[in-house]
């Protein structure tokens, strides 16, 4: 797109301001002066919105925290700062609960990443097809997407009852049916997974989607010149084709499953949904620094939980940028 | 099958853009409509003199029930009273706490529940109108204004109401066990304390109907054990020593024994998903009872175990408290000495008489025991238990209780493991172990 862009150094007219330039008329080289300046600097201009917004309500906020994790502050005085330097990150390093929630936040984002993907890149795959009424499907596969954590979450603590949930109900046809879901390790975390999965498919198919139909036209009829199958044609040409796309869907969802808060909070909600459970369960590190900052008061040790949470992060983000440069590598 | 799609790319997108658009649009004012608009700040009188006051609270405080806000209204023609009430005081508190620290969006009567009282008279009393200089403090039983009273002397809340404990049980299932329903003679059966309690449940386990169990929780047996007690989870200097004080320990290993004895069926008390349903299907004996507890379990257990239910006085010879809240009122406020005014008026004997009345939440004021209205209150859903009495004879003997400012979280924190003894079957020392590591990282 920026290479598309002309700009007006194309059409405008060679530089007057360079020393070996005749002599102008001065108010001629300050026009130009001017016109350089406004092409040099309007850029900055435009886009200097986000950057004052995310100073104020990121940049900030992210140094802040970190400064608060330096210090005693409590939800009950929060004008009295006492320097403790490293303490509420040994604090939160040797607790067992924050080793839980880091290994819960892994285990809930693959168990809901890899499945939603998958199931998305099909969808998108069956939507790329002729279909009668395709807005219609392509709108109720979105439809998820734009209902809120609260109202998904509530529906489905539902259905995940214990005692009288929709799916123990469904299950006991065949004999199932005294599931806890909640109360379970593996099952709390199916649990949260299924709400995942159901809310950002399809968001992600409708991405795919997109980026199917930008596959040109031509290398399928190639491919299906050469014989490929429907199968082989999707392996062999849009997967390929797909790839910075599927790349682009891992980085948003990694991103969102380390910071999903509303699922495992609602759960159950109430007292237990603040702890992620009654053996923390399902605890996932948002809920973790929830608790400690909001429901115990101590908010040093939750702005250190923040910070130990964008350090897992930039981990996440180099290693998936490693595995992209190999992929990439070995692709060619 | 791509090529064709050009043809009628163009109308299509145009109908996708619009399905999309109808669709979406509604979905995001469904969940747009749960932002709440920001009305429940104090605000100063307007341009005619009326005055409007907000009270916000929590759970049930019973005024709307009793009619109290409208009657305020009558009485005094130029103030309307406005209630914002949060159902769960755990989200309550911590929003309490941040619009104590930034100085707005405060109403001008705030609730604090008990277990947050000594949290609010060492750290924000300042934030808070002395009410010593409003309200008579020698109308409340003693300990009652003495929790509200700060190390400066200042009383910054008014109590409500207090929850003096009995004990609920389910007569029909007595019956079918084998035991005694009359109220003295139950009474008398768990007389010598909490381990009698015990006793009870295990006769009552030998002839038990089938599904049944001889309480609902062994938490909240725990909560009564420890809080029919002075020395709970803090000592007088406000040091924790919930670790080593005898109550806990008493407490915490009858739980352990009625969990490893299967005497309870081991719900979430208020759960919706188990303990409401527990309460219908009439599966449980046995209920510690606050006042406000008898409430729920008739509303829970609903009409069709209506004279089923008794009510009788709690084991052992001290009663204990659950429960009972404070009105505080915010220096920041608008109309602080009408504020004040509301609060008293709230609080006086007749008014506590009419909440209890309604929704069963017992007078905290001295003076409403003398009314005929509590002094005479029987409950037609448990056998016309004269409840006014049981529970002003209860409150007598309740100890002054030592607070400290963590107390509510203990008590949580600590239920959550017995829970997890009971239904997951941890051991007493796990389960122990688990609980104070959580409780350190609280106190800490």
């Amino acid at each position: 797109m920026a290479t598309s862009t002309p700009t007006r150094d194309a059409y405008a007219p060679p530089p007057g301001g360079s020393p070996h330039a005749p002599a102008r008329s001065g108010r001629q080289t300050w026009r130009s002066r001017l016109w350089r300046f406004d092409d040099k600097a309007s850029p900055y201009a435009y886009i200097a919105p986000f950057f004052l917004v995310f100073g104020a309500f990121g940049l900030y906020p992210l140094l802040y925290t970190g400064w608060i994790a330096l210090h005693r502050v409590e939800m009950t005085g929060l004008n009295q700062m006492e320097w403790v330097g490293w303490e509420n990150f040994d604090k939160i390093l040797h607790d067992a609960e924050f080793w839980t929630a880091v290994a819960n936040t892994f285990l809930i984002g693959v168990m809901s990443t890899v499945p939603q993907l998958l199931v998305a890149l099909g969808l998108a795959h069956l939507l790329n097809y002729r279909l009668r009424a395709s807005t219609f499907w392509r709108t109720v596969v979105l439809t998820p997407y734009a209902t809120s954590v609260a109202s998904a979450a509530l529906v489905f603590a539902l259905v995940f009852r214990a005692d009288g949930g929709l799916l123990n109900w469904l299950l006991h046809f065949v004999g199932l049916g005294d599931t806890n879901w909640a109360n379970g390790h593996w099952t709390s975390k199916i649990a949260i997974s299924v709400i995942v999965i159901w809310r950002w498919t399809g968001y992600n198919a409708l991405i795919y989607l997109a980026a199917m139909q930008a596959v040109p036209a031509d290398l399928y009829e190639a491919a299906s010149l050469d014989g490929a199958s429907r199968w082989q044609q999707f392996r062999k040409v849009t997967i390929p084709s797909l790839r910075p796309t599927i790349l682009f869907t891992i980085v948003i969802s990694t991103i969102g499953s380390m910071q999903l808060f509303g699922e495992p909070l609602l759960l159950e909600g109430g007292r237990l949904g603040a702890t992620g459970g009654n053996e923390n369960q399902y605890e996932t590190l948002s809920v973790y620094l929830y608790n400690y900052g909001w429901n115990l008061g101590h908010l040093g040790p939750a702005a250190a939980v923040a910070w130990a949470m964008l350090a897992l992060l930039l981990i996440i983000a180099a290693v998936n940028w490693l595995v992209g440069r190999f992929v990439r590598k070995s692709a060619v | 099958m791509r090529i064709t799609r050009t043809v009628v790319a163009g109308r299509r997108r145009r109908a996708a853009v619009l399905a999309t658009t109808g669709l979406t649009i509604p979905a995001l004012l469904l969940t747009g409509c749960s932002s709440d608009s920001d009305t429940s700040g104090s605000t100063g009188p307007d341009a005619n003199g009326n005055i409007t006051l907000t009270v916000a609270d929590f759970g049930q405080f019973g005024y709307k029930e009793a009619g109290l806000f409208a009657k305020y209204h009558e009485l005094h023609p130029n103030i309307t009273v406005k209630e914002d009430v949060t159902a769960d005081e755990k989200i309550y508190y911590p929003k309490l706490l941040q619009q104590l620290n930034s100085g707005s969006g405060l109403a001008d009567v705030q609730g604090i529940e008990v277990g947050r009282i000594k949290e609010i008279t060492d750290t924000k009393a300042d934030s808070f109108v002395d009410l010593g200089k409003v309200i008579d403090v020698g109308d409340w039983v003693s300990w009652k204004a003495k929790q509200a009273t700060a190390p400066s002397g200042a009383v910054i809340g008014a109590g409500t109401d207090i929850g003096p404990m009995s004990l609920c049980y389910n007569t029909d299932l007595f019956k079918k066990a084998g035991l005694p329903t009359d109220r003295a003679e139950v009474a008398k059966k768990v007389a010598g304390g909490w381990e009698d309690y015990l006793k009870l449940g295990e006769e009552y386990k030998k002839k038990a109907p089938a599904g049944t169990y001889f309480m609902d929780s062994a938490s909240a047996m725990f909560n009564a054990v420890v809080s029919s007690n002075a020395k709970q989870y803090y000592d007088e200097s406000g040091k924790p020593v919930y670790k080593e004080s005898p109550s806990v320990q008493q407490g915490w290993n009858l739980a352990a024994e009625v969990a490893s004895k299967k005497l309870s069926q081991g719900l979430a008390q208020f759960d919706t998903n188990t303990w409401v349903p527990a309460l219908r299907k009439g599966t449980i004996a046995t209920v510690a009872c606050p006042a406000w507890m008898a409430g729920q379990i008739s509303a829970n257990a609903g009409e069709g175990n209506k004279g089923k239910w008794d009510i009788t006085t709690a084991p052992g010879a001290t009663a204990a408290n659950w429960g009972g809240s404070f009105l505080a009122v915010p220096k920041s406020g608008k109309n602080v000495e009408e504020a004040g005014k509301l609060v008293k008026w709230l609080t006086a004997p007749e008014q506590q008489a009419a909440v209890f009345k309604a929704i069963g939440v017992f007078p905290s004021n001295k003076g409403a025991y003398d009314l005929p209205d509590v002094k005479n209150a029987k409950l037609p859903y448990f056998n016309d238990a004269p409840i006014g009495q049981i529970y002003a004879d209860e409150a007598k003997s309740i100890p002054e209780a030592v607070l400290g400012p963590k107390d509510g979280v203990i008590k949580d924190t600590i239920s959550t493991q017995i829970t997890n003894m009971e239904q997951r079957g941890t051991s007493p020392d796990k389960a122990w172990k688990a609980a104070t590591d959580a409780i350190d990282k609280a106190i800490g």
